[in-house]
């Protein structure tokens, strides 16, 4: 428990971009689990099943296309469609008959799919460590205040704030969005006007897995991709969306800055017990603010 | 049919009390080992069915407090020169205690946030014996512990287990048909009327919890004993879940419930282990299986068929 570094005013500032690039990859996962939570107010326990789908079949598709840059840019946006096609297949064949049921239901069926897809991943990929390549212009570093800032960070530094200003014109410009919203608030009073709510819901499942998947894509040329992977993004996910106030947007944005960077900083202060550090803001905010930190739209 | 069902009702369990001291004289080790493994998740289970089946609290982290009890017996046994003893029955209340301190924030909360909240901080002590390598022995655990001889081999863990469970499972039956568990129930089933009619929700909901991190943490001990070994995935929110699972599986609603559950699982786990890698596939699909057509659990669906339990009886009353 020594301090390996010199705490220096360049080491904060480096650290905090490592933390902030590390916080858009969790906001592109958790902006969509909390769309989930917000209009079918269940916690998606699968999300992380699918986040790993997602980077697996970035692998998959980059490689089918020779890697390189067509296969990256591919990968990036065939796979969140990948994603989308596995949940829709698992949302109308089963889901869907759940949503009358009691929430600890969809909370447990979506635990199975979690199990299910997490062994589904092993039968197709195989247990082996996976990688992808970034392209030619986002490998290397970039130097940014006298440390080396990988180019592909900064990549996913304009990828958050796009998805985010993306799902915000989403929900609150177009007609399917702002259903959508509304049924998040009342269900009843959307089926009686006529519309098919459980078309929306399907449809805020999938728009939620096909970010998870995208989730996955952005993040599958930093990490060896393997099994596993769901375990550890979705504890981070469920305590990112729970700090930020359930199915609040802006909420998983806040969430996720905070986990991000608390991690990064934990690196710099104390590496053994980095992974503790989040864990314990989570706990002091849900301590302090217990219904989490923006208002939750439930 | 009220004797009937008294007969059959005494008449079972002490069966199967005795049909459980006889059989370690005539299985193999392996199925004693087996059994003593399942005597553990059962007790584990019913504690986590005292939050979740009779009280209707989201309690998504149980596993965090047999952790507890676990690694306390583990660090006690290992660290410290204290007589053994100590550590067996401090587990208990350290367990208990977590669940004091996780329980006074967690009962403020509602249900969902409750579970989230529990999430958290279960993880907080995943986290902390997953990296305190100097402490905790980090992601290998602690193996090798030392056990007195009585209880060290697979028959002596095998008796210790099956004491303890049968002494927890009184105690949680007279809790649960005591005054505090019916109120706890009625708790579970409209917290705002019981609320109007002057019961303190939290304060029981607290004791409620306190409780079952207690028999959580006798079980810890039972882990301790049958493995001689810890480690961090105890402590993991997936295993949590698993004993969830286990709840449902048997049904939470009845008292028995998740002791079946516990001993399904384990069983299935154990042989169908034997014959594939992907058993988590086999569990997801039995879970939805489960939630499609048997919601109430095997014990309910067997319950709701052949009306050996009281269920019938309370809703002709109500008709």
């Amino acid at each position: 428990m020594d301090f390996v570094q010199t705490i220096t005013l360049p080491a904060l500032g480096s650290h905090l971009l490592v933390g902030l690039s590390r916080a858009m990859i969790l906001f592109v996962v958790t902006s969509g689990m909390s769309f989930v939570l917000g209009v079918l107010r269940v916690p998606n326990v699968a999300h992380g099943s699918l986040y790993m789908i997602g980077a697996f079949a970035a692998f998959s598709i980059s490689n089918l296309f020779g890697g390189g840059s067509t296969g990256f840019w591919l990968a990036l946006i065939l796979s969140p469609f990948v994603v989308a096609l596995v949940s829709l297949i698992a949302e109308r064949s089963l889901f869907c008959h759940l949503y009358e049921r009691e929430h600890l239901m969809l909370l447990l069926f979506t635990f199975a799919l979690m199990l299910i897809l997490g062994d589904l991943v092993k039968l197709v990929w195989g247990a082996d460590y996976r990688s992808i390549m970034a392209p030619e212009y986002f490998r290397g570093s970039v130097t940014l205040f006298d440390a080396p800032f990988p180019r592909y960070n900064l990549f996913l530094l304009g990828m958050g704030p796009l998805v985010a200003v993306g799902l915000w014109l989403f929900s609150n410009k177009t007609k399917i969005g702002k259903i959508a919203r509304a049924a998040a608030v009342d269900r009843e009073m959307v089926g009686a006007i006529g519309i098919n709510v459980s078309w929306v819901f399907a449809f805020a499942f999938v728009l939620g897995c096909f970010l998870a998947g995208l989730g996955g894509a952005l993040v599958a040329p930093t990490v060896s991709i393997t099994i596993g992977m769901d375990h550890d993004i979705i504890m981070e996910a469920f305590l990112i969306v729970t700090i930020g106030g359930l199915g609040n947007m802006w909420g998983a944005m806040v969430g996720s800055l905070i986990f991000g960077i608390t991690q990064s900083f934990g690196i710099l202060f104390l590496p053994q017990f980095a992974i503790v550090f989040p864990y314990l803001a989570v706990v002091i905010i849900l301590i302090w603010r217990p219904t989490g930190m923006l208002k939750s739209v439930w | 049919m009220s004797k009937g069902i008294f007969s059959l009702k005494s008449f079972g369990p002490a069966a199967i009390v005795i049909a459980l001291v006889i059989l370690p004289s005539i299985i193999p080790r392996f199925y004693i080992y087996i059994l003593a493994v399942i005597f553990v998740t059962a007790l584990l289970a019913m504690s986590l069915n005292m939050v979740v089946g009779h009280g209707g609290m989201f309690q998504f982290h149980h596993g965090a407090f047999y952790g507890v009890g676990a690694y306390t017996v583990a660090l006690m046994l290992t660290k410290t020169s204290l007589p053994m003893w100590v550590g067996f029955v401090a587990a208990p209340f350290v367990a208990a205690f977590v669940g004091l301190l996780i329980g006074l924030f967690c009962v403020r909360l509602s249900r969902l946030y409750f579970g989230m909240l529990q999430i958290a901080l279960g993880s907080l002590i995943w986290a902390i014996a997953f990296r305190w390598y100097s402490f905790t022995g980090g992601d290998d655990g602690i193996h090798g512990i030392p056990l007195p001889s009585l209880i060290s081999s697979t028959t002596g863990a095998y008796y210790f287990g099956l004491i303890l469970l049968i002494i927890s499972l009184i105690v949680i039956y007279l809790i649960f048909k005591s005054p505090f568990g019916a109120t706890l129930q009625a708790i579970r089933d409209n917290p705002e009327r019981c609320e109007a009619i002057g019961i303190n929700v939290r304060r029981h909901q607290l004791i409620a919890i306190v409780i079952a991190t207690f028999f959580a943490g006798i079980a810890g001990v039972l882990f301790v004993v049958v493995e001689g070994s810890v480690f961090p995935d105890l402590l993991f929110w997936v295993f949590s879940l698993e004993i969830f699972v286990m709840c449902l599986l048997g049904g939470w609603f009845t008292f028995a419930g998740p002791i079946l559950g516990a001993a399904i699982m384990i069983s299935l786990r154990t042989f169908v282990g034997i014959y594939t890698e992907y058993w988590t596939l086999i569990l997801g699909i039995m879970l939805i299986l489960l939630i499609f057509f048997l919601p109430e659990g095997v014990w309910g669906y067997l319950a709701e068929k052949f009306g050996f339990q009281r269920k019938k009886l309370l809703e002709k009353e109500r008709q």
